[in-house]
């Protein structure tokens, strides 16, 4: 079934604006800027709307000079630039529960501060799925990796089992081809987006769990692929990073893991950052 | 008339009381038998029911080959080689295995599926897709997590491949429902390889993570059965990852 699709051309002209703006107002502004130059009148003289957003440029006033909507825009950098940090379940779903009374939804929103703080220390723009005790769907978690450009997945998770102490990361399995030529339209089917940014989150497992097997003595050197629901409908390079566990009898143990966590994720995205832009690997340039 | 009823009355209260006090003894042990009787739930008696049906003594004996988890700590699992009466009807010896699969190795720690799950069901359709249907305890009483739940996965896919040719594909049903998720993370929506190349590796092999960044590939862990998504045709069973 194809409940949603991408179209690059959609990309493209997204990554004109601001990330965050939508591509209504994009459009409504293009059409007033359209209307403008047409009409010769100055952009001071224009109607504004009240609240303008931000990124929108000041406005010129020099009616020789080609009105540009967006010149002194803060354009994003071409490449990998935001992170989508999902703090798995949530809600009245707790996901794994220790016999202490530990639960994986409290845990992983706690690692995600830290996570998004090193993040953000490292230049990345951090977009959290839940910033509370609440439970989007996966579909909906996914959505907000799928509306931006040139954004990695990042799911964080506390496993029941393992050694406790060590840190793994997974990537999807594979995902065969989707029948019927959907792809060579340049539409992605919904329910395997994840399929043409496989290489790409393999590359970004690798980095990051090399990253953590450094700090976290018997993790294991490569990330690890698993039929993960979460990120086969993530249209970015996705991955899941689980930690061990919620079996420790002290939960001091977990919070003295996050710094480490926190930096190995996010020197593993920023050594992963070159390697977004892949020329030749469907769906990894957008 | 008056005293001469009041005599009966009373006379067969005293009986009555009499009766009571003899028979209460009684029913007091027939309720302690009633309650040492365990209740058997409906999903026991569906297993003994299974089990009744899956073991038949008269069937060769033969070597299976079922994988449970090498140890507490670890994801991986070890083949243990257990002499059972296997048919040679396929949707039969599938259940045979994994009924042995679902009662547990030696150690309880090693059990890799629910001890409280049942197999209500397996089916196998003309592409060698094998449909196993289990009870809700599948899902509700395994641990929650990705290497918990690809383990189960893997400890099945395995024990399969090697026991029951035929089989290529794996696909989970809980009480006769598709659902999304095994218990929270593994994708239970498509199907899962049944791999003979993943039956036969044990141990995973440790990549050096600056070459598996240039290189892409799996090293052939019990975490690397492939999932596969309504393919419309068979795979070939691989569990490499594609370049």
């Amino acid at each position: 079934m194809l409940l949603k699709v991408k179209n690059r051309d959609d990309n493209r002209r997204q990554r004109i604006g601001h990330n965050s703006f939508g591509y209504a107002g994009f459009t409504f502004f293009m059409l007033a800027a359209t209307f403008l130059s047409v009409s010769g009148r100055s952009s001071a003289q224009a109607p504004t709307t009240q609240n303008p957003p931000a990124s929108v440029a000041p406005q010129n006033t020099d009616p020789q000079t080609p009105n540009t909507v967006f010149s002194d825009s803060p354009r994003p950098r071409p490449g990998l630039n935001i992170v989508v940090l999902d703090p798995a379940h949530g809600g009245t779903d707790t996901g794994a529960r220790g016999t202490g009374g530990i639960r994986e939804s409290e845990i992983v929103l706690q690692f995600a501060l830290q996570v998004r703080r090193a993040l953000e220390s490292q230049g990345f723009q951090v977009i959290q799925t839940r910033m509370a005790n609440e439970n989007p769907s996966f579909d909906d978690r996914s959505a907000m990796a799928n509306a931006q450009v040139g954004a990695v997945f990042v799911s964080l998770h506390v496993s029941s089992t393992g050694l406790p102490g060590t840190v793994r990361v997974y990537v999807n399995s594979d995902l065969p081809p989707a029948s019927g030529g959907r792809e060579a339209s340049g539409l992605i089917p919904w329910d395997r987006a994840q399929a043409p940014f496989l290489f790409l989150s393999h590359k970004l497992g690798d980095f990051v769990q090399g990253n953590l097997a450094v700090r976290f003595r018997g993790s294991p050197g490569s990330s690890q692929a698993a039929a993960i629901r979460q990120l086969r409908t993530t249209a970015a390079p996705a991955i899941a990073v689980e930690i061990s566990s919620v079996a420790v009898n002290d939960r001091l143990d977990l919070d003295r893991m996050a710094p480490g966590v926190a930096d190995a994720i996010a020197r593993g995205v920023t050594d992963f950052r070159p390697s977004y832009v892949v020329a030749g690997v469907p769906g990894g340039l957008r | 008339m008056n005293t001469r009823w009041v005599a009966m009355i009373l006379g067969g209260l005293f009986g009555a009381v009499i009766i009571a006090g003899l028979y209460f003894p009684i029913l007091k042990q027939r309720v302690k038998q009633t309650a040492k009787i365990q209740p058997q739930s409906e999903e026991q008696a569906r297993r003994e029911l299974t089990q009744s049906l899956t073991a038949n003594p008269t069937e060769a004996r033969v070597n299976a080959k079922l994988f449970w988890a090498s140890n507490v700590h670890d994801s991986s699992l070890t083949p243990v080689t257990v002499e059972l009466p296997l048919s040679n009807e396929p949707v039969l010896r599938a259940k045979q295995v994994l009924n042995t699969l679902l009662a547990g190795p030696a150690g309880p720690e090693l059990r890799t599926l629910p001890p409280d799950a049942v197999l209500l069901a397996f089916y196998l359709l003309p592409d060698g897709t094998g449909i196993a249907d289990f009870s809700e305890a599948m899902a509700s009483s395994i641990p929650s997590g990705i290497e918990s739940e690809q383990r189960a996965v893997d400890s099945m896919t395995r024990t399969l491949a090697a026991n029951v040719p035929g089989i290529t594909r794996l696909k989970i049903l809980i009480h006769g429902q598709e659902v999304e998720t095994l218990a929270g993370h593994l994708d239970l929506t498509g199907s899962f390889v049944v791999s003979p190349r993943a039956a036969q590796a044990v141990i995973a092999p440790q990549i050096d993570p600056l070459a598996s960044s240039a290189i892409p590939f799996t090293p052939l862990t019990p975490m690397s059965a492939s999932r596969q998504t309504y393919a419309a045709t068979p795979e070939p069973s691989t569990n490499s990852r594609k370049p």
